[in-house]
């Protein structure tokens, strides 16, 4: 099929319009680290475990210096300081005593200067980290190109049962019968919690609560799986939220493929303060860069909560930017999973043509990216068998279109979280689907000047318009202004903004530095 | 229909009283001669009769898919059933408009708010916002309704406080998520700290969501509950003749 789009140098304005808009935010991203970070931080130092009363450690170390107030020079600082003072051999004894010692001099530790050779020691003891995560990429990427990965687009599916047992069991079977990714949804509000809970977990609304260990037990059970399949099994989880960057260092650790993972989600979506979702998402970023992560950006959300006719040109317009924050957090242009959805209200006639366009407008605009198109779920209802046919035509969509990833939609999206054979049903879709529009794209051509090559046109010069207003007027004044998705929020607003703090320019952090290479 | 016995009635197929019913679900074993015959026996033993597997397929290494037809013999006498159900006029938001000042000479405060952890705003926004919902304007939109939309997660207390604040006529509570009953919890606490904060007495208390019907919220402490598909003119003209009827007014 032939190229849709009209005029090239309105795409490669998109880009420098969001290109600007991106660094206009990367300056405060630079200047600010968040407790989050720090959290991460910890992470990376491999301080993990919960306290008697269930608080993670690396949230009670943190919390200690900030009540103190002493984190504008990085917990690394203080870690090196009582290192340098206190009479421990090592680094991990100093972290090991620093939590439990009642008695440190906070003030002293702010004030000490770091020797060039603490801070050696600290950069090797990053360092030897950072090893560790990059065997568990190699591990993932031999089993990757041994195992063979499925044919695009690749078929995700969701479990959602709350209890991470159970979710194996249907995650197997899923893979069984020809998933090539899992998601494990999170729990209701996990996102809002400013801390990552603890060990294996039974019991969530509507998902899963996102815990190390619960990756863990997911990443074996998808390996094994695999192996007898003889196809390996991606597995995703969200890096959003609170603690975007805390979670993607866990998935380094598992050897997660993807996260779902937007510059602008929590701030619009889970009421987030813009300045803390930027610095994580960077950080976020910068693990999934280095240890083989793809990102997932989450444009659909922007279709679910407005009309998905009259606002196509938000979804580019975001994928832009999220592109442009991601290009300067050193992602590859082939871990950008960004995102779109079928979500126009099916009983406008022509809708399959506007939901074509948009696709194929969007497939040609980033040509390298894993594209992930998302399936109608507004518009879904009690009516199983009729929301069985929407999801073929989107089905048939993103065949024609070439999409990466596709996420299947299931018939009983309007019901609950999908139960196994809800999930089987929508594979058979698939497969049937896929299977008859195979080469399709190859004998048919979009008739010029028709309904398809207007309509992508006019959504590319609608996202032309926006960001160009974006990169004359700020981002954050623009969201301020409710531009994306009818919500407006505001730079001193929303969840988290306490847990932001200023870089002084004594700020200290090898894991940072690291993740800049 | 000649011979409905509405004291007896059974699902139809395609002749009165066959009691054919179309059903799927899942075994937790592979498919088998023997996994087809249990999905025949559950059914015979759950009391139907005339069961057909009209297929078994394999979802995963151990579970079996099963699409079933069958007939059952039981029978539901339909004139007994009691479902309350709110009956309101069909008007234009134009002619609720001029109602409303006619009647009760003043615009109407409404506020409302999807509670609790549910951050699910478009059913709230669909019924208050300008825009409306398939083609029915949105409270908003009314010149006599003064209408306070404020969107997802909030607290019930919250919402309360806020409809105190304004001396609201109505306070619409919108519940989406419903995984483990959560919605029924929500309701019920709302319902408890609006009786705590007195203003269950003279406000118009409407609870809505896509697993929400009339019968429920009112088993709930409501006055009215709206299920999906509910357009805002719905809403409007009850609570007008709600608010008439208070106030003993005919019309
Ligand atoms: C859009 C959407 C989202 C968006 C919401 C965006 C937004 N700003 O609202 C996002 C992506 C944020 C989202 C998140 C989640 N979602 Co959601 N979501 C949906 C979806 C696809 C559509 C809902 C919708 O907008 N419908 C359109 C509106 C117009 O319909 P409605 O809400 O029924 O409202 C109508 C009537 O019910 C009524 N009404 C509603 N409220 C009121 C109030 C009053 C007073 C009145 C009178 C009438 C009324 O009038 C409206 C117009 O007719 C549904 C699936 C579906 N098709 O229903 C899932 C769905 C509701 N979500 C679900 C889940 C599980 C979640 C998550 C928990 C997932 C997760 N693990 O993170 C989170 C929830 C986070 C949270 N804290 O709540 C489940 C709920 C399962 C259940 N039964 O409990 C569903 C059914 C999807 C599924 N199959 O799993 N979701």
């Amino acid at each position: 099929m032939r190229s849709i789009i009209k005029n090239y140098a309105t795409v490669d304005e998109c880009r420098d319009y969001a290109n600007k808009i991106a660094e206009d935010i990367q300056s405060i991203i630079d200047q600010h680290s968040t407790e989050s970070v720090e959290r991460t931080t910890l992470r990376f130092m491999e301080l993990d475990g919960v306290s008697s009363d269930g608080v993670p450690l690396v949230n009670t170390l943190v919390e200690k210096a900030r009540k103190k107030g002493v984190l504008s020079k990085g917990i690394v600082h203080l870690i090196g300081a009582y290192y340098q003072l206190e009479e421990v051999e090592s680094i991990q004894e100093a972290i090991d005593e620093i939590i439990y010692d009642s008695e440190v001099d906070w003030k002293l530790l702010y004030k000490t200067e770091l020797t060039t050779s603490t801070k050696e020691e600290l950069t090797i003891f990053f360092q030897n980290r950072y090893k560790k995560l990059e065997q568990v990429k190699a591990n993932k990427l031999e089993k990757k190109n041994r195992l063979k990965v499925g044919k695009e687009p690749l078929k995700y599916l969701i479990v959602a049962t709350g209890n991470i047992y159970e979710d194996v069991a249907q995650a197997e079977a899923a893979a069984e019968t020809g998933a090539d990714i899992i998601a494990v949804i999170r729990s209701t509000a996990q996102s809002l919690l400013d801390y990552v809970p603890y060990g294996a977990t039974t019991e969530g609304y509507g998902g899963t609560y996102a815990t190390q260990q619960n990756f863990k037990i997911m990443r074996e059970a998808l390996d094994k799986v695999g192996e007898r399949l003889g196809r390996y099994i991606h597995l995703v989880n969200y890096s959003s939220g609170l603690c975007m960057a805390e979670i993607a260092y866990m998935a380094a650790r598992e050897g997660l493929d993807y996260l779902l993972n937007d510059a602008m989600y929590g701030i619009l979506f889970r009421d987030i303060n813009m300045k803390r979702t930027f610095i994580d998402q960077y950080i976020s970023r910068r693990i999934c860069s280095h240890f083989e992560i793809s990102i997932n950006t989450g444009e659909d959300n922007y279709l679910t909560t407005s009309d998905a006719f009259d606002f196509g040109y938000t979804v580019l317009t975001s994928q832009f930017i999220n592109e442009a924050f991601a290009t300067l957090a050193g992602l590859r242009k082939n871990q950008m999973g960004l995102g779109h959805a079928y979500e126009i209200n099916p009983s406008i006639p022509q809708s399959f043509l506007y939901e074509f366009a948009q696709a194929k407008l969007i497939r040609e605009v980033f040509p390298e990216a894993p594209l992930k198109y998302m399936p109608p779920t507004k518009h879904m209802t009690g009516d199983i068998f009729y929301s069985h046919l929407i999801d073929a035509l989107f089905n048939i969509a993103s065949k024609i279109t070439n999409q990466s990833i596709h996420l299947l939609g299931i018939p009983t999206e309007a019901l609950h979280t999908p139960l196994l054979h809800d999930r089987f049903l929508a594979l058979k879709n698939v497969d049937y689907m896929f299977n008859a529009f195979e080469g399709f794209e190859n004998e048919f051509d979009v008739v010029e000047g028709g309904l398809i090559e207007k309509r992508a046109n006019q959504i590319l010069d609608d996202a032309h318009q926006f960001l160009k207003d974006i990169a004359d007027r700020g981002l954050m004044s623009v969201i301020g202004e409710g531009k994306f998705a009818n919500i407006k929020r505001f730079p001193d607003g929303g969840k988290g903004l306490d847990g932001v703090f200023q870089k002084n320019s004594d700020y200290f952090n090898p894991m940072i530095s690291l993740l800049e290479k | 229909m000649e011979n409905l016995d509405l004291k007896n009635i059974k699902p139809y197929g395609d002749t009165l009283n066959d009691g054919i019913i179309q059903m799927s679900f899942t075994l937790p074993v592979p498919p088998s001669g023997k996994s087809k015959e249990a999905a025949k026996l559950y059914l015979e033993k759950i009391g139907y009769t005339n069961v057909y597997i009209t297929t078994m397929e394999k979802a995963g290494e151990s579970f079996s898919f099963f699409v079933a037809y069958a007939k059952h013999n039981t029978a539901i006498n339909f004139e007994e059933i009691d479902v309350p159900e709110i009956e309101v006029k069909i008007r234009s938001m134009k002619e609720i408009d001029n109602l409303i000042e006619k009647y009760l000479k003043r615009a109407l405060r409404v506020v409302g708010a999807c509670t609790g952890s549910d951050a699910h705003s478009v059913g709230i926004d669909a019924i208050m916002n300008m825009k409306g919902y398939s083609g029915d304007y949105g409270l908003e939109r009314y010149k006599q309704i003064d209408a306070y939309n404020l969107g997802a997660q909030v607290k019930n207390i919250d919402l309360i406080e806020y409809a105190k604040q304004i001396k609201a006529d109505a306070i619409l509570v919108s519940q989406v998520v419903t995984q483990k009953n959560i919605h029924i919890q929500n309701a019920k606490d709302f319902i408890k700290k609006a009786q705590e904060s007195g203003v269950i007495k003279d406000t118009i208390l409407i609870l809505g969501g896509p697993r929400v019907d009339h019968k429920l919220a009112l088993s709930l402490g409501f006055h009215a509950g709206f299920g999906p598909g509910s357009k805002p003119s719905t809403i409007a003209n009850y609570i007008l003749e709600e608010k008439l009827k208070r106030e003993s007014i005919e019309i």
